[in-house]
């Protein structure tokens, strides 16, 4: 009997999926994915919503901290920079989504390449520092710049549409939100298997050793926080699409922090961690929500203190994941999966 | 004229507590190289704690000064010991995330006790400008500014004379040569996050009472020292005293003639900007260690 994974060639070893049975679960999962938002009510819908665009955002940020070792604490001003010119796009021009989103994703690369050159010739720390500044930096432009982005008011987008078809609800942007999340985490798992991410990776473990080994630090750096950019722009046009209205009080700075959180909670340099984390995080209210509204009765302070308990539980699980489990989510999954695997003999 | 020196002044006050939260950062990124990201809320923890020492206790400022002072000794050594030294060892980001974790919880505390409405800060000092020149000074800025001054000078002593002062530059120095030398760099530590504590809170208390007012918006300076340091060197003291004078100015200054033209939001971002610029000519800063990295 086979018990545990055993790779006998480099192709297995590079494979996407480990086995025809992590493809075919997939494969099942997916289409459970799909099935999903026809039993989901409204409320839920709009969760999924928010999940999907999460899991973006974070697969993104996770290329750039935890596969590629920069930190950005710049991606609430990213995402707006997506948002914005998805609003300013579809709003100006009537353009449909499958030119708007692909240009905000660009629009935020730029951004976030422009800002990420001065910090990259510089190491770790100093990225962190010039992305804070660039959130403080976009912030303001986005609020004075009031014939593009509507200032203090905020801009309204319209529906994301195609060919007359208009995803004008939850349910309908889910299926815009679905497929590009699936194609995006698709890429960022195949970009890990080439030489640019092989690349990336050599620079988060050591970057001297990368430059000497022949890695193009500063190019690669780049790359890395432009794809990375790339895909919270995405995250911030789908965000656009499913507010409808976009003001610059919906990108604060724990914005950023939240997608920080995510794969920090899921898991740094994993993809499914990524997935994870941005799952934990965008439930980790809704469930505070319920656990506050049906404590409410006995403790009726509760729900005024609802944003202080918010704030101080994503601390809190940042905090405590970070000292007991610094690999995330991802990690358990895997620690569960492998004693499932061999169970009962789990030695 | 009578404009420009009013916003150096207003520059000169923000920019000298800015100096002394910047000397928390810097002490903590010297000795332990981590960015700490919950400054400002150990600012504004250090201001909510002294004011309701003051209004609950009736307990006159001086003393819940240093009560205060005394609680964030107390805080920095339990961080420290509870949050950070389990994290010892672990990559760069780790650190960083888990201080931006405790400014999420101690926020929350904040918020959970006190509320979010901003709540009035006692009178401490007197309302009668003292005329400097051609300028009438508000007392509480002379006040803010002597305290930052004797509290700077207080650590520069510590720190070029006493053992403990020494010990810690020894450890910012080579952590490995400190241990070696029987420095016990656990405790250096300890001392550097209760120091980092101590400063912010007093700058906390000094802005309040400036202000006359508390509330979450302060926890915002912690973020504003982010370009004080830079510009002044992550690893350097003297750097952290000059580059808080600096933006102080800068910020006022922008904010005070360039805000009517755009409208609002200058002061903000000028130090912000500043910083990008910095990184691009002078990425370490004025007084920062240059960073060479020999193979």
């Amino acid at each position: 009997m086979r018990c545990g994974e055993f790779r006998t060639s480099y192709a297995a070893d590079m494979a996407i999926f480990e086995s025809a049975f992590a493809r075919r679960a997939l494969a099942v999962f997916l289409v459970g994915l799909a099935a999903l938002p026809f039993f989901a009510s409204a409320y839920w819908l709009d969760v999924l919503g928010r999940i999907g665009i999460a899991i973006i955002g974070a697969a993104g940020l996770n290329i750039l901290t935890g596969f590629t070792g920069q930190i950005s604490l710049g991606n609430a001003a990213f995402l707006a920079v997506g948002a914005y010119t998805t609003a300013a796009l579809s709003s100006r021009f009537g353009l449909p989504f499958p030119v708007t989103v692909p240009l905000s994703g660009l629009a935020a690369a730029f951004a976030g390449m422009f800002f990420g050159i001065p910090s990259l010739r510089l190491k770790g720390l100093y990225l962190a520092m010039a992305t804070l500044a660039a959130h403080f930096i976009i912030g303001f432009v986005v609020v004075h710049w009031e014939s593009a982005t509507g200032g203090v008011n905020g801009i309204s987008v319209p529906a994301a549409h195609l060919f007359g078809v208009e995803l004008d609800s939850d349910f309908r942007l889910y299926f815009l939100v679905l497929p590009l999340a699936i194609a995006l985490l698709f890429f960022a798992r195949n970009l890990f298997r080439t030489k640019v991410g092989k690349a990336f990776v050599a620079i988060r473990d050591h970057d001297i050793s990368a430059e000497v080994m022949g890695v193009n630090v500063f190019r690669y750096k780049l790359l890395a926080f432009g794809v990375s950019s790339f895909y919270i722009g995405v995250a911030g046009s789908l965000l656009a699409y499913q507010a409808r209205l976009i003001s610059p009080e919906n990108f604060p700075i724990s914005l950023g922090i939240d997608y920080l959180g995510m794969i920090i909670i899921g898991g740094l340099g994993s993809i499914l961690g990524s997935i994870l984390g941005a799952v934990f995080i965008t439930l980790l209210p809704e469930v505070l929500r319920l656990a506050t509204s049906a404590l409410s009765g006995s403790y009726p302070g509760l729900v005024e203190l609802f944003a202080s308990i918010k704030m101080g539980v994503f601390g809190l699980a940042i905090v405590l994941f970070l000292i007991f489990e610094p690999d995330g989510l991802a990690a358990r999954w895997r620690t569960i999966r492998n004693y499932w695997k061999l169970y009962p003999f789990s030695y | 004229m009578e404009l420009f020196l009013q916003l150096v002044l207003n520059g000169l006050v923000v920019g000298s507590i800015y100096a002394l939260v910047a000397l928390g950062f810097v002490i903590i990124y010297k000795a332990t190289s981590i960015l700490n990201f919950a400054q400002g809320e150990f600012l504004m923890l250090g201001a909510y704690v002294c004011l309701a020492i003051m209004t609950r206790f009736a307990v006159p400022f001086v003393w819940a000064f240093v009560l205060t002072l005394g609680f964030s000794v107390l805080l920095g050594l339990a961080l420290e010991r509870i949050v950070l030294r389990p994290l010892i060892g672990e990559p760069v980001i780790s650190v960083i995330m888990v201080t931006l974790g405790l400014s999420s919880v101690l926020k929350a505390i904040v918020q959970g006790i006190w509320g979010t409405d901003t709540r009035p800060f006692p009178q401490v000092f007197s309302t009668t400008p003292v005329q400097l020149g051609p300028l009438p000074v508000s007392q509480g800025y002379l006040w803010s500014i002597a305290c930052v001054t004797l509290l700077l000078a207080l650590f520069t002593a510590f720190f070029r004379g006493t053992r403990a002062g020494i010990a810690m530059r020894a450890t910012a120095f080579s952590q490995q040569v400190a241990l070696s030398m029987g420095i016990s760099v656990k405790r250096i530590f300890a001392l550097s996050w209760s120091i980092a504590a101590v400063v912010s809170a007093a700058g906390g208390i000094l802005l309040a009472s400036v202000r006359g007012g508390v509330d979450g918006s302060l926890a915002f300076f912690g973020l504003k020292v982010i370009p004080v340091v830079i510009l002044g060197g992550l690893d350097s003291v003297a750097g952290a005293i000059v580059g808080g004078l600096v933006i102080g100015v800068l910020e006022n200054l922008s904010g005070g003639y360039l805000d009517p033209l755009v409208g609002g939001g200058v002061k903000e971002v000028a130090p912000f900007v500043a910083l990008v610029l910095i990184l691009m000519v002078k990425p370490y800063g004025l007084f920062g260690k240059v960073h060479i990295e020999r193979v």
